[in-house]
């Protein structure tokens, strides 16, 4: 096993970089990040949306949140694939396909996250801002969220977690990042499949145990700052 | 660009038996994963409550490794890594028996186990000690405490997780394609590069996902109603 790691700790680490296109963990980490940070916006929207007095704001929300929770990741990728090219008007490689279809996904995922996050707020918070006279969005952007957005910061790294885990089916589309160099190693290899893929594990648990550790400390200190239950944690 | 939509390209001969035995694979991939995910997850459930530390960090390690590893991973773990480490027979026999449906049957369910026996506990800890307690005092001992007094009430808790978590199973039966299972993401695929029509196929695959999701969901939301417990 540590011979395989000797050997093959770059491919792991950053792909076929500088030889070719820059791949492994450090794709990996980077996909992760700027899906999340991508779908934040969408996924402000669609929380607000959700909780939006109007109908016509609420149902389609709702129907998107619906839609993507019953369908698998890979199913969007597939579409991400052979759509993307058709409205981009050019070719799309894997990276793009895959940070595409993980925004979408994402948002919904997250903007449940942050609903929790606004509904579990305390309701005194909206009538006093209202009673100060401030309107919608005021109160929301000065009030609602910089409160609902502190209390999910564990759920926000959890929902890191599940995206760096989302980020593996990158392999399905030759997208080169952590699992694609694992695969690239045993082919190489040929007769060590259980080291190679007990690496992959390992690397992926080293990193998500961390950061669901991370999660777990910033959990306790926010309930121990507010003296109550923070936000709902959903599970990695 | 003159792209004909035409959903009856896909759905009709050997097309539509293609999507229909993929279908019954995915269902019975799910079926499989599904019974091997609960009994495992009440078994880790059982041998977290035996009082000897070592037999809880094994539970603790079992579930934050299915967790914090991506499913992929643990699907490639299963497929190319454990038949490696049997003897020649085992993996003649699993060669020659479909073993990419049993492994990955193998691989979800174990994965899943792990959030079935997160769900029970929460479930478990939700129940009052006073309710154990009380039971203990009118004279129930440990197994009637827990068996008649809270697992009943712990259950109702936890079932609208645990239909919760049959979704994400369904679901997650997707990912056996990458290891060839002909479920019905893969069959999907193959009606793809026949017919040239992308759409229509995953227009097809994408209704049938929609269309089972949405049973779960709604079953999931008429038993957290149902199953409610009235709160004083």
């Amino acid at each position: 096993m540590l011979e395989i790691l000797q050997n093959n700790w770059l491919l792991f680490l950053v792909g076929q970089y500088p030889h070719g296109p820059i791949g492994g963990l450090a794709m990996t980490l980077f996909m992760a990040s700027i899906s999340l940070a991508l779908c934040f916006p969408f996924a402000i929207g669609l929380a607000l949306a959700r909780l939006s007095p109007y109908r016509w704001l609420r149902l389609p929300a709702t129907a998107i949140v619906h839609t993507v929770r019953g369908l698998p990741l890979i199913m969007f990728i597939f579409w991400t694939y052979f759509f993307s090219p058709l409205v981009i008007g050019r070719a799309v490689g894997g990276v793009e396909t895959l940070v595409i279809a993980l925004v979408i996904y994402e948002a919904a995922y997250l903007s449940e996250i942050i609903r929790a996050g606004i509904e579990g707020l305390p309701k005194g918070q909206v009538e006093a801002a209202t009673s100060l006279g401030l309107r919608y969005w005021p109160t929301t952007i000065k009030v609602v969220l910089p409160q609902a957005l502190h209390n999910m910061l564990p759920s926000m790294v959890s929902q890191f977690v599940s995206t760096i885990k989302e980020t593996s089916l990158g392999y399905v589309i030759s997208a080169h990042e952590l699992t694609f160099a694992a695969a690239q190693v045993n082919n190489v290899l040929l007769t060590q499949p259980f080291e190679v893929y007990g690496i992959l594990a390992l690397t992926y648990f080293a990193l998500c145990f961390a950061l669901t550790s991370l999660a777990r400390f910033i959990e306790r200190r926010i309930s121990g700052d507010r003296g109550g239950t923070p936000g709902v944690t959903i599970a990695a | 660009m003159g792209y004909v939509f035409d959903l009856g390209s896909v759905l009709n001969g050997k097309y539509l038996d293609w999507f229909l035995i993929g279908l019954a694979t995915t269902l019975a991939l799910t079926m499989a994963a599904w019974c091997l995910a609960m009994a495992m997850g009440i078994i880790l459930t059982l041998v977290r409550m035996i009082p000897f530390p070592p037999l809880g960090w094994f539970v603790a390690l079992y579930v934050e490794y299915h967790r914090n590893v991506p499913l992929l991973v643990q699907i490639f773990v299963w497929y190319f890594g454990v038949p490696s480490l049997l003897p020649r027979p085992a993996r003649q026999w699993i060669n020659a028996h479909h073993g990419e449906f049993l492994l990955a049957a193998i691989a979800l369910g174990l994965a899943a186990a792990a959030y079935v026996a997160e769900d029970i506990r929460s479930g478990i800890r939700s129940i009052p000690k006073a309710q154990y307690e009380s039971a203990r005092s009118i004279g129930f001992g440990y197994l009637g405490a827990m068996g008649y007094v809270v697992l009943p009430q712990a259950l109702r808790i936890a079932v609208p997780p645990l239909i919760n978590q049959t979704l994400l199973l369904f679901k997650n039966t997707s990912l056996a394609m990458a290891i060839g299972v002909g479920e019905l993401t893969y069959r999907t695929r193959e009606v793809e590069s026949y017919t040239f029509k992308t759409f229509e196929a995953f227009a097809v695959a994408t209704a049938i996902y929609l269309a089972i999701s949405f049973g779960i969901m709604a079953l999931g939301s008429w038993s957290g109603h149902r199953l409610k417990l009235e709160t004083r």
